[in-house]
């Protein structure tokens, strides 16, 4: 689980807000559909080649160039634009591992035998003792640098939450008297998974899984800014980042503006998943 | 009793599970270090030395041999050899253990007032605006990344007001910009526990009590609240740290400091194993050290839990941790 897991789930319990209409939901879905937008058609936001020289080298931002210019005359705001897919792919990609991973890890122990449940629960408290960066660091020693690679990484990192709610949940609906009655019917073990148990527990799973969206979005940008994602040409956020280092004396905008997009995005994708929440409770 | 043997015996054998993971995927597996470390041309050393060298290390014995040596390294302080440097780990890392020590409980120290300042002025500040506003704050603090608030801070504090000198800082000076980026993400959900035990607190009539005999709001705050709020602070004990930890890695590598989180970030750009593993199973240690400790607190600082712990550990964390 990441701190945004906590204080978001934290909020759910405490905030007054039920509607899906309220402003800041309706901002923050407005800010993830122009990040997705930017994702899959980038030409329509920007006509500059995200990675070759289109002016004079660290340009402030003008008319001409929203973002300005980087150290070898690239457009800032066209490599934003470009680094929407890197980032929102390598994050459902993230997410998927978990979900995917996490979620079979659930079902089998939660409704196989004791020692089975035993087995894969002591595997997820090694996945949650391990702290999420190292997790993260080690499948990337394993596998190697590239974004897939630290998309993997980042969703390794996650199975312990989903493992965790999944086989409570299966435990939960298995015990219900429905699931009794569907065996008492004569419904075999796979059916009743199937049939009842895996819809039942489904709808707090898909609620982790946008809330891990959002913190998987800056796993991957941290992993991009240490040098372990996208190789340099690519316009990725955190590496966009990272590369701007030498110039926070002179460049301002070329760590300013990229990163307060990422703050952006990662502030509407935990604000909409934690609506959904909400939502899907009342 | 029986419980606390029980919570050691899974405690350990997590640890034993660590230990055996990172041994076979990072120690074992990835082809062969010696060659990795010795066997570059530049070097020029002949297959025959090379074997040499890995008969010193060990390399030649049978995998479980090797796994009990390695083992039994690290049951008493050594953690083998630096693949990049050649250099005893245990040595690099107490080497480099101060730095991050010095970080990381400044850090945290840092984010403690800072939780306790925003809790307060959420609960007890002046104008509804502000106390509505600064509630925004911890979710918008969780969603900034380390790496991106660090460097802003030394383009503003360094380089835009010229607080924090770059060029020969004081020991201290060097510590305020890292410590202050790393407390951030650990401040928010502090913030937000603290928020929400003193509204919880505060809805019950006992507090209408001590208020009617005069209590001020920071006797209420350190009082009554504190203690209430000290529970749910404990069960992310465990999360707090791996964030801090986090934090270190991102934070070392940007100010150059050369504490364990750079030794870690140094370790897997030259996929150098044995530094990896020691630095993943010493946390997943201090991890599992933290939670036994968080497990034996809760019936200290809760009398409710007393009773219970005879039998089962404390329900709620199960809850937090999911």
């Amino acid at each position: 689980m990441s701190t945004a897991a906590a204080v978001f789930t934290d909020i759910r319990r405490s905030d007054a807000g039920r509607s899906l209409l309220r402003p800041t939901v309706l901002l923050s879905a407005a800010v993830l559909l122009v990040t997705v937008a930017w994702a899959l058609l980038p030409q329509l936001f920007t006509s500059y080649d995200p990675i070759a020289n289109v002016g004079a080298s660290l340009q402030p931002p003008s008319a001409e160039h929203l973002f300005g210019t980087d150290s070898t005359g690239r457009d800032v705001f066209s490599r934003v634009i470009h680094g929407a897919r890197e980032t929102l792919t390598g994050a459902l990609a993230a997410v998927a591992v978990g979900f995917v991973v996490g979620t079979s890890m659930g079902v089998i122990a939660g409704s196989a035998g004791r020692a089975v449940d035993e087995v894969i629960m002591r595997i997820v408290d090694v996945l949650l003792a391990v702290p999420s960066l190292l997790l993260s660091l080690s499948v990337i020693i394993l596998l190697g640098y590239g974004t897939m690679n630290a998309a993997i990484a980042v969703g390794v990192t996650s199975i312990a939450a989903f493992a965790r709610l999944v086989r409570s949940q299966v435990v939960q609906v298995s015990g219900s008297d429905y699931v009794e009655a569907a065996y008492g019917s004569g419904a075999s073990f796979w059916a009743v998974l199937w049939r009842h148990v895996l819809p039942n527990s489904l709808t707090p799973v898909l609620a982790l899984a946008a809330l891990q969206f959002g913190s998987a979005i800056l796993q991957i940008s941290t992993l991009g800014f240490l040098g372990y994602g996208a190789p340099p040409p690519i316009p990725e956020w955190g590496l966009m980042i990272a590369e701007s280092r030498d110039f926070v004396a002179t460049a301002w905008w070329l760590t300013t503006l990229p990163g307060l997009v990422l703050v952006l995005t990662v502030l509407a994708t935990n604000r909409l998943s934690h609506a959904m929440h909400t939502g899907g409770r009342s | 009793m029986s419980y606390l043997l029980r919570r050691l015996g899974q405690a350990l054998l997590v640890l034993l599970v660590a230990f055996t993971a990172t041994f076979f995927l990072l120690h074992f597996l990835p082809g062969d270090a010696v060659v990795a470390r010795y066997g570059g041309p530049e070097l020029g050393l002949s297959p025959a030395e090379l074997d040499e060298i890995r008969d010193s290390r060990g390399y030649d014995q049978p995998v479980l041999v090797q796994f009990w040596l390695v083992l039994t390294g690290f049951l008493t302080g050594d953690f083998g050899y630096s693949t990049q440097t050649g250099a005893s780990v245990s040595a690099m890392l107490a080497a480099a253990l101060p730095q991050t020590a010095a970080l990381t409980l400044t850090g945290f120290g840092l984010a403690v007032v800072l939780a306790f300042a925003i809790a307060f002025v959420a609960s007890f500040g002046p104008f509804p605006w502000l106390r509505q506003l600064v509630r925004t704050l911890p979710p918008l603090f969780v969603s900034i990344p380390v790496f991106w608030l660090a460097i802003v801070l030394i383009q503003v504090a360094s380089f835009q007001l010229g607080l924090v000198p770059v060029i020969n800082p004081t020991p201290l000076q060097e510590l305020i910009l890292p410590s202050l980026a790393l407390s951030v993400p650990i401040a928010a959900p502090l913030a937000q526990i603290l928020v929400r035990s003193i509204d919880e607190v505060r809805a019950q009539p006992f507090i209408a009590v001590v208020r009617a005999k005069g209590a001020s709001d920071s006797w209420l705050l350190w009082r009554n609240v504190l203690g209430n709020a000290m529970l749910p602070a404990l069960t992310i004990a465990g999360l707090l740290f791996g964030e801090l930890i986090a934090g270190a890695v991102v934070t070392e590598t940007i100010f150059g400091r050369s504490g364990i989180g750079r030794m870690t970030e140094q370790a897997v750009a030259n996929r150098d194993m044995p530094v990896l593993q020691a630095v993943v199973v010493l946390s997943a240690a201090a991890f599992v050290l933290i939670n036994l400790i968080v497990d034996m607190l809760y019936p200290v600082l809760d009398p409710r839990l007393r009773s219970r712990t005879a039998g089962r550990s404390a329900p709620s964390r199960e809850a937090v941790r999911t």
